[in-house]
């Protein structure tokens, strides 16, 4: 195996991580304020589909980004007011609003599309395009040399191999979805909003004597939960390669990020390695010649796809040190008791 | 009470005679939707040529689950249905219960061949034929000598597509290396859109310039993703040559729309029995139309077409997965 296979595989696992970071960054600020959300599948799925049909009827993936945020935002919105304003459940409005999105995104996109549940491919700009940094070598230089992209590649430096394939030629949303991480560590403990939302995950009552209020800052959080879910979804569905929405394409996604934030412990840095462990998984799967050189014997693909919930498993066995939820998570808060 | 009577004996015999006039065909499709691009929709264009030329209507389902296999199977025979027409291999065991309850209704079974039932219309295709043919000319586009195969779900079938494919491009260049690849093992398979384009990714990576995609609607993620990465794929089933124009060397097809429109003509009286549509029946073979035209050069056409006539004379004989469950040219 040669350094640019490494790097390929590199690559893919970098886009196979976005979504699962984005919603690991959304499950973060909600369970850090004390709302937990098993709701994240159903919220990503919902901004999939509005995000792809937005963009394949105005043609702009922006308007289709836009959208899809607006159909998690809403989701949210319902999570919200089933577990702060009403103090019900918070698993049990996680599961409806996965059940519903599921339901939902089919029937209408068979009424809008006729396309047994689907969305036109998109095309153009109503998609996300991959981002060619300058100095890398890319689809454009292929042209210009009238040979294939990967001779060119396998032909350059390795540290030009690295600056092309991996730091270049990823779509946006992925570049900001990694600063989005350090900006979220800033957030939450560099500032006093931060204090307050992880103060409310670990003892409302606290807060509230403070003088702060206790829902408008879970609402906060719930909302930027939505947000980032919306961002997940349009990843999922508008950015290349992907090229449309399709039943069910979040696949288990939201719950792959709930087992990244357990194992990485409620923390930003350590959600970003814990998605990047487990989209590396994901990666190796599409690739299982790359493990069979790696580990000298044939590995069963599906394996790889079920690890991340077996080290989850192990992690919440306290095999690896215990992973303490925030202690006021899924207790709606009451101000009497 | 007499009037009672009389009016459930008009009800009765309009029921009836609503029964006579409903004997129209039903069409089920399987998993992967009527609107896949591939398999299913070339059954329901078919089904249209059948219905635009002689006016007559049938009934049809999308299946959403396993489940509701056996159950369309019997509320199509209830409702008087005939023939029934079922798509993909998954349809045996439900057909192999439900058809002996319903001797009077024919039954029509696309990619299934095995089964013992007097009523039942057995289709299969020569897939391996036609792949062979495609993996000829995939084969002689290569630039980079690999080639890749991306199957839908691992059964049989398609280990029988990508073996085909395999002795094709072979033939034409023993030392070409073939990239194969399942999406997956459950019939989410047909329609992963997202992970077909990410085995595409990952097979040009590994050096393929031709990926040949056997995989119901998740092909249209390898077609996609082929266009965009700028190297040729393959359609299958249907012809996919369409959907990115220039960019798609040419498409397995499998005539299923024949196969379909033949049995919804021949109605009622549609003859039984196990059936096998190969490039002799012009039951497979490879698409050529003017959004390919540039892609295929005198040579190749000329050294296919030698094949496919080997092939029907009996010269050429391709080696079916089936025979012994293994393929010579390529392990799965």
């Amino acid at each position: 195996m040669d350094f640019l296979t490494l790097i390929q595989v590199l690559d893919s696992t970098v886009r196979m991580a976005t979504p699962l970071l984005l919603a690991c960054l959304a499950g973060l600020y909600s369970e850090r304020a004390g709302i937990f959300d098993i709701g994240l599948e159903g919220k990503m799925l919902a901004a999939a589909f509005f995000s792809a049909a937005v963009a394949a009827i105005t043609g702009s993936v922006w308007m289709g980004l836009l959208a899809g945020v607006g159909a998690s935002l809403i989701l949210s919105g319902l999570h919200g007011l089933a577990s702060v304003t009403f103090r019900g459940n918070q698993l049990i409005s996680g599961v409806a609003i996965n059940f519903l999105a599921a339901g939902l995104t089919v029937l209408i996109a068979q009424d809008w599309f006729h396309q047994g549940g689907r969305t036109p491919s998109l095309d153009g700009a109503a998609r996300f395009g991959a981002i060619e940094l300058p100095f890398a070598i890319g689809p454009a230089d292929a042209e210009a040399a009238g040979r294939p992209l990967s001779q060119l590649l396998a032909e350059a430096s390795p540290l030009q191999q690295f600056y092309s394939e991996l730091i270049s030629g990823q779509v946006i949303l992925v570049y900001l979805t990694f600063l989005f991480v350090p900006l979220t560590a800033w957030i939450l403990f560099g500032t006093r909003f931060g204090l307050r939302l992880r103060a409310v995950g670990e003892n409302p009552a606290a807060v509230d004597t403070a003088g702060v209020s206790v829902t408008g800052l879970r609402y906060a959080a719930v909302a930027i939960c939505g947000i980032l879910c919306g961002v997940a979804g349009a990843q999922l569905a508008t950015a290349e390669p992907a090229a449309g929405f399709i039943k069910d394409m979040s696949a288990g996604r939201g719950f792959i990020a709930l087992a990244a934030l357990i194992f990485a412990k409620w923390r930003p840095w350590h959600a970003m390695w814990a998605c990047l462990l487990f989209g590396l998984f994901q990666a190796l799967e599409l690739r299982p010649d790359v493990l069979e050189a790696m580990v000298g014997l044939k590995v069963q693909a599906q394996l790889l796809g079920a690890l991340p919930y077996v080290m989850t498993v192990v992690i919440l066995a306290g095999f690896v040190g215990k992973a303490v939820p925030p202690k006021a998570g899924g207790e709606p808060y009451v101000k009497e008791r | 009470m007499t009037v009672m009577k009389s009016l459930m004996g008009a009800a009765a015999a309009l029921a009836l005679t609503a029964g006579a006039a409903l004997a129209e065909p039903a069409l089920i499709f399987d998993l992967g939707g009527k609107f896949d691009k591939s398999f299913n929709e070339a059954a329901h264009n078919g089904a249209q040529r059948w219905a635009d030329e002689t006016g007559g209507t049938y009934r049809e389902i999308e299946l959403q689950s396993e489940a509701q296999r056996e159950q369309a199977l019997r509320r199509f025979a209830e409702v008087g249905a005939n023939p029934v027409i079922t798509m993909g291999f998954a349809m045996a065991d439900p057909l192999s219960a439900v058809a002996a309850d319903y001797p009077d209704t024919k039954f029509v079974a696309v990619d299934v061949t095995w089964l013992d039932a007097p009523n039942v219309r057995q289709i299969g295709f020569a897939e391996h034929e036609g792949s062979y043919l495609v993996g000829m000319m995939a084969a002689m586009a290569s630039e980079s000598g690999t080639v890749g195969f991306i199957g839908g779900m691992d059964i049989p079938l398609i280990r029988h597509f990508g073996c085909g494919y395999a002795q094709g491009a072979k033939a034409v260049n023993p030392d070409v290396k073939i990239v194969a690849n399942m999406t997956g093992t459950t019939p989410a398979a047909w329609n992963d859109v997202v992970k077909g384009s990410e085995l595409t990714k990952a097979q040009i990576s590994q050096g393929a310039d031709v990926i040949y995609a056997a995989a119901g609607g998740t092909g249209v993620g390898v077609l996609q993703t082929a266009a965009d990465e700028g190297i040729l794929s393959i359609g299958v089933d249907s012809n996919q040559n369409h959907l990115h124009p220039g960019k798609v060397l040419t498409s397995m097809l499998k005539r299923v729309d024949v196969a379909v429109y033949e049995a919804m003509k021949a109605g009622e009286n549609v003859e039984t029995g196990v059936f096998t549509m190969g490039l002799a029946e012009d039951g497979v073979g490879y698409a050529l139309d003017d959004n390919n035209a540039s892609l295929v050069s005198d040579d190749m056409k000329m050294a296919v077409d030698k094949a496919r006539a080997d092939i029907i004379g009996g010269n050429l004989s391709v080696v079916s997965y089936y025979e012994n469950d293994s393929c010579p040219a390529i392990s799965f």
